[in-house]
């Protein structure tokens, strides 16, 4: 069974090559991407691979030792569709924001090293089928993120730092707290027969014979834990100042795999264990993602910040992963002998997985064309401070230009296929919650005309007419990002027939 | 070969003692070796005794007509217990490596006060157990008077008054169980196997209890402990938090509740929900833990902040104890050993690395001082050591709490539920300080800029990086690998549960 430890490798992997960064000074950048490249090609073994190799519960590469017997704590990990795809994008997020830290002056040894073991937690929190195991990496990604932000923020860093620490910590809690309960009723906390007694109903038997009608309150804690991060409204208040505030390429990395983070937990800690109660919840929970969606994309309108601007589109975005994922968790009942609801489920979760990497994605590039910018004009972001960009820098105007039509859903580009294959599902499952999720569509589409026609056409004034464009070297590292959005807007499929086994199998084990 | 921590440690003392003229170098170096030399011999211990149960050392008549013996064993909890006090006692040397008053001297007291500790916790008979108890208190007493700052002669008597009161009432308990239990042996083992009536042990446990706890810093006998922690030396304040307030919770353990085990039951009656002394000393421990966090998190001394918190921490070790259960039990060995690492950093960040160069613990004026900056070792330290402390997964102290709190909810959820609580408010304190001491967002005028400048701090020295390297490689070590305790542990705590005393 650990024949092969593939993931404890890849996981231990950033952590060498922070401490080497941490002694490399300025050869830091160097070394970060030497790791970060490995990674990514390690996480693409993983990817190609995982499912070639014996599976048990859906699940391959599985490493499992008895960490902490006395509080049923394993040290046990493995990859499904979701966590490897996961792990690529962690992986090529890492790698971008490595490459787009071009100017770390102060402390760069330490600076790389944090995002290092950045990644670390992000590869570890994707890849653990235990709850302490999970929580581990989760904490431990939550340090080196405060830190970036704490120390090579912009001018508020330090309140920004602070309240994205407290709530994430607050969100924390819950989660622990919650999990206390219920390895205190089943004495076990690895995920994958946690899910088996939910999915037969007897971790509820076994909770509400221990502690009592808790179960819900359960669910409420884990979601909770979960809100934070993503974020859902109205949790989503440490967001915007944390994501303007923190470096660009810290933002890429927060915006780009850390709030997958959540919306991963949703998918594999959440409806697993608490699908009954969640589909309980069904209604409010709906309304706070439509209110997620419609709030981020009015919000991202009202900003004249490109950072808040995208800060903003984010929590848009995320939103319709919130939308899909409450929306696909109908009462059994309702399913049951019902094929055509089976199928919209399956449809749903294939295109929150999508967006969860084609926001992540683009987002991503997003802050990375906020990085270069900052970089021409010295920290300058307003979007009424530029104009006309186009002409002295057509390449910057033209690239930038398709990530952001990415992110507004242009068919042919990455960000289309997730958001369709989303509304396509949930309309005959929620008609409500997506005849009103469309709104979101339409004002996102006019703020992020808006930044493109502020920011790259008409007159341009005198103080921009010598912008200078993007440099060879730059053109060579965003070159990868965008043909990657090019080629799963035109090729989703390589993506949905590697999630699709796991799809059918999550569906599967979960019980709503 | 565990005996020789002991002998080596007072061997130790006795020649530094002995030295003619004082020669600090040669004091410390000399100190070193006997502290490395102890650790060695306890990880050697550690080893050999994996897989095993007790096993007795040394064994001599000693007072043959009164059934005092010179017995020396060790089980698992013992062989835990001594590992941490060569790892502290390495430690502490390191982080008084500056020490020139009188160094010679210094030295000596401190390797007498390591030999006591290791002795205590060796000791099979009540009465060697006692002896090696006492000795450890007095050198305590010298060094916080003679090389101590703030209050340092106050802070040591109340010390000193509250160990002796509390010494006091062990020895009444102990004469007591000796003279009820026939007056053959005073041998831990017999003295568990004698038979003692519930009655007796109904009143004799809480005298002896309280006794071991007050050194232990339960509420609301803590109040020597902040202070006392805050006078002494570095080195001192490390030994106090790290090992000797593990000596009252071991004595606790290993006296009270395996020799008076019926002293726990029920008394038959209920006042407002408290029904045994069991309760009465969860209920303490519990108060201590959100009191001492609570208290932490108002102070503006950078030093009483960790003082409380030990505070804080010991009550789990306390309420642990209290559960009687497998995995509360193992859980508050493995608190101690972890708050033994955990606060010993924590004072040599505080006390030495910081205040010996800034020459104040005043949060509000560390916060003018941007050490983030200009002690940049120090900060990454203290926020290594901030995590470990507040139980971050990864760290020691998340599994000692952990087991701590889910061995409380099997008894009484409520003692979880508020402990719970104690470590929130735990993140709040110990955040607050490090945000305060090196992170503040406050500017400097041009002018304290130059004067930075100009007054560089002293950089770190070796023995203080080997020292943070040490402890925190512990931390991590045991966070990450926790069988390598737990293992070790478990079945001590097994047998002493099932058995009485062994």
């Amino acid at each position: 069974m650990n024949a092969f430890h593939l993931l404890s490798l890849l996981t231990a992997l950033p952590l060498l090559g922070a401490a080497v960064a941490l002694l490399a000074g300025k050869h830091a950048r160097g070394v970060a991407l030497v790791t970060t490249l490995l990674c990514l090609a390690l996480a693409l073994v993983v990817w190609a691979e995982w499912s070639r190799l014996p599976i048990i519960d859906g699940y391959g590469l599985i490493e499992q030792h008895a960490w902490a017997p006395s509080l049923g704590i394993n040290y046990y990990l493995g990859v499904d569709g979701l966590s490897a795809l996961m792990l690529m994008l962690s992986a090529i997020v890492t790698l971008m924001s490595v490459d787009a830290a071009h100017r770390v002056h102060h402390q760069p040894g330490l600076y790389f090293a944090l995002v290092l073991v950045l990644e670390t937690g992000l590869f570890g929190t994707f890849t653990a089928l235990n709850f302490f195991h999970w929580f581990l990496f989760w904490e431990l990604s939550l340090i080196p993120a405060f830190f970036l932000i704490k120390l090579w923020g912009g001018a508020r860093r330090g309140p920004a730092a602070t309240q994205f620490f407290i709530y994430t910590m607050a969100g924390s809690v819950a989660l622990l707290i919650a999990f206390l309960a219920v390895f205190l009723s089943t004495n076990s906390t690895d995920f994958p027969h946690l899910t088996l007694l939910a999915s037969t109903g007897e971790l509820e038997q076994m909770v509400t014979a221990h502690l009592g009608p808790v179960m819900i309150w359960l669910a409420i804690g884990v979601l909770a834990g979960f809100a934070v991060k993503v974020p859902i409204f109205p949790f989503h208040t440490w967001l915007p100042a944390a994501y303007a505030e923190a470096p660009s390429p810290v933002t890429m990395l927060l915006t780009g795999a850390m709030s997958k983070m959540g919306v991963y937990g949703l998918l594999r800690i959440a409806l697993p264990l608490f699908g009954a109660q969640i589909a309980l919840m069904r209604t409010p929970l709906l309304v706070l993602s439509v209110a997620t969606v419609v709030m981020g994309a009015w919000a991202a309108t009202a900003q004249k910040d490109l950072k808040r601007i995208f800060a903003y589109l984010s929590v848009n975005h995320l939103g319709y992963c919130l939308l899909g994922i409450f929306a696909l968790a109908i009462p059994a009942a309702q399913t049951i002998n019902n094929p055509a609801a089976q199928t919209n489920q399956a449809i749903v979760l294939d295109g929150v997985i999508l967006q969860m990497f084609n926001h992540g994605l683009t987002a991503a590039a997003l802050f990375w064309f906020v990085a270069l910018i900052q970089q021409r004009t010295g920290g300058h972001r307003g979007i009424e401070q530029f104009g006309g960009l186009r002409k002295p820098a057509p390449v910057l105007a033209g690239l930038m230009g398709i990530a952001l039509f990415s992110s507004l859903g242009l068919p042919g580009l990455n960000g289309f296929v997730g958001e369709f294959l989303i509304f396509r599902g949930v309309f005959p499952l929620a008609w409500v919650a997506a005849t009103v999720s469309i709104l979101g569509l339409l004002v996102t589409a006019a703020a992020i005309l808006t930044v493109i026609q502020k920011v790259f056409t008409g007159p341009t004034p005198e103080h921009c007419a010598n912008f200078p464009d993007l440099n060879h070297g730059e053109r060579m590292a965003l070159a990868p990002v965008i043909g990657l959005m090019f080629l799963l807007g035109i090729l989703p499929q390589l993506i949905v027939d590697s999630v699709n086994p796991t799809v059918v199998n999550l569906l599967a084990h979960w019980r709503f | 070969m565990l005996a020789w921590t002991i002998y080596l440690s007072f061997a130790g003392a006795l020649l530094l003692a002995l030295m003619p003229k004082a020669k600090p170098a040669l004091a410390r170096w000399l100190a070193l070796a006997v502290a490395v030399a102890g650790l060695a011999l306890a990880v050697q211990g550690f080893a050999a005794g994996i897989g095993q149960g007790r096993v007795t050392i040394v064994d001599l008549p000693w007072v043959p007509s009164m059934g005092i013996h010179f017995l020396l064993a060790a089980d698992g909890i013992s062989r835990v217990l001594v590992l941490l006090t060569g790892l502290a006692a390495v430690a502490g040397v390191l982080f008084s490596w500056n020490i020139e008053l009188r160094a010679n001297e210094y030295f000596a007291f401190y390797l007498a006060l390591i030999g006591g500790v290791y002795g205590v916790f060796l000791s099979f008979d009540l009465f060697l157990l006692f002896v090696f108890y006492e000795i450890a208190i007095v050198p305590k007493y010298f060094l916080i008077a003679i090389w101590g700052s703030t209050r340092r002669e106050y802070a040591a008597m109340k010390l000193a008054l509250y160990s002796f009161v509390g010494s006091a009432m062990v020895l009444v308990g102990l004469l007591a169980a000796y003279a009820t239990a026939g007056s053959h042996s005073t041998g831990l083992v017999e003295l568990a196997h004698a038979g003692l009536p519930v009655s007796f042990q109904i009143w004799c446990f809480p005298l002896v209890f309280t006794g071991f706890a007050i050194l232990a810093g339960m509420w609301p006998f803590h109040t020597w402990a902040p202070t006392g922690h805050v006078a002494a030396p570095t080195a001192a304040s490390m030994l106090l938090a790290g090992v000797v307030m593990k000596l009252g919770a071991y004595g606790c353990l290993r006296v009270g509740i395996a020799l008076f085990p019926r002293g726990l039951d029920p008394w038959g009656f209920s006042f407002i929900g408290i029904s045994s002394w069991r309760d009465v000393f969860a209920v303490l421990a519990v108060i201590g833990i959100v009191y001492g966090a609570l208290v932490a998190l108002a102070q503006t001394d950078f030093k009483f902040v960790i003082g409380y918190s030990s505070v804080s921490h010991m009550g789990f070790v306390l309420l642990g104890l209290m559960t009687l259960n497998q995995i509360g039990m193992t859980g508050a060995v493995m608190q101690m050993f972890s708050h033994g690492i955990i606060a010993g950093l924590l004072f040599a960040i505080v006390g030495r690395i910081v205040y010996e160069r800034t020459h104040t613990r005043q949060l509000a004026e560390l916060e003018t001082m941007h050490l983030s900056k200009r002690l940049p070792f120090a900060a990454g330290a203290f926020v290594v050591a901030g995590l470990a402390s507040i139980g971050m997964p990864g760290f020691s102290g998340f599994w000692a709490e952990m087991q701590v709190l889910v061995g409380a909810w099997k008894v009484n959820s409520w003692w979880a539920v508020i402990a719970g609580v104690g470590i929130i408010v735990g993140v709040a304190y110990t955040w607050r300080a490090m945000q305060k001491a090196f992170f503040s967002d406050a500017l400097p005028s041009a002018h304290v800029l130059e004067e930075e400048h100009e007054h560089k701090l002293a950089a770190i020295t070796w023995p203080e990086v080997t020292g943070v390297v040490m402890l925190v490689g512990v931390s991590l070590f045991v966070g990450v690998w926790p069988r390598i305790l737990l293992d070790t542990i478990e079945p001590a705590v097994k047998t002493l549960l099932a058995g009485g005393a062994q």
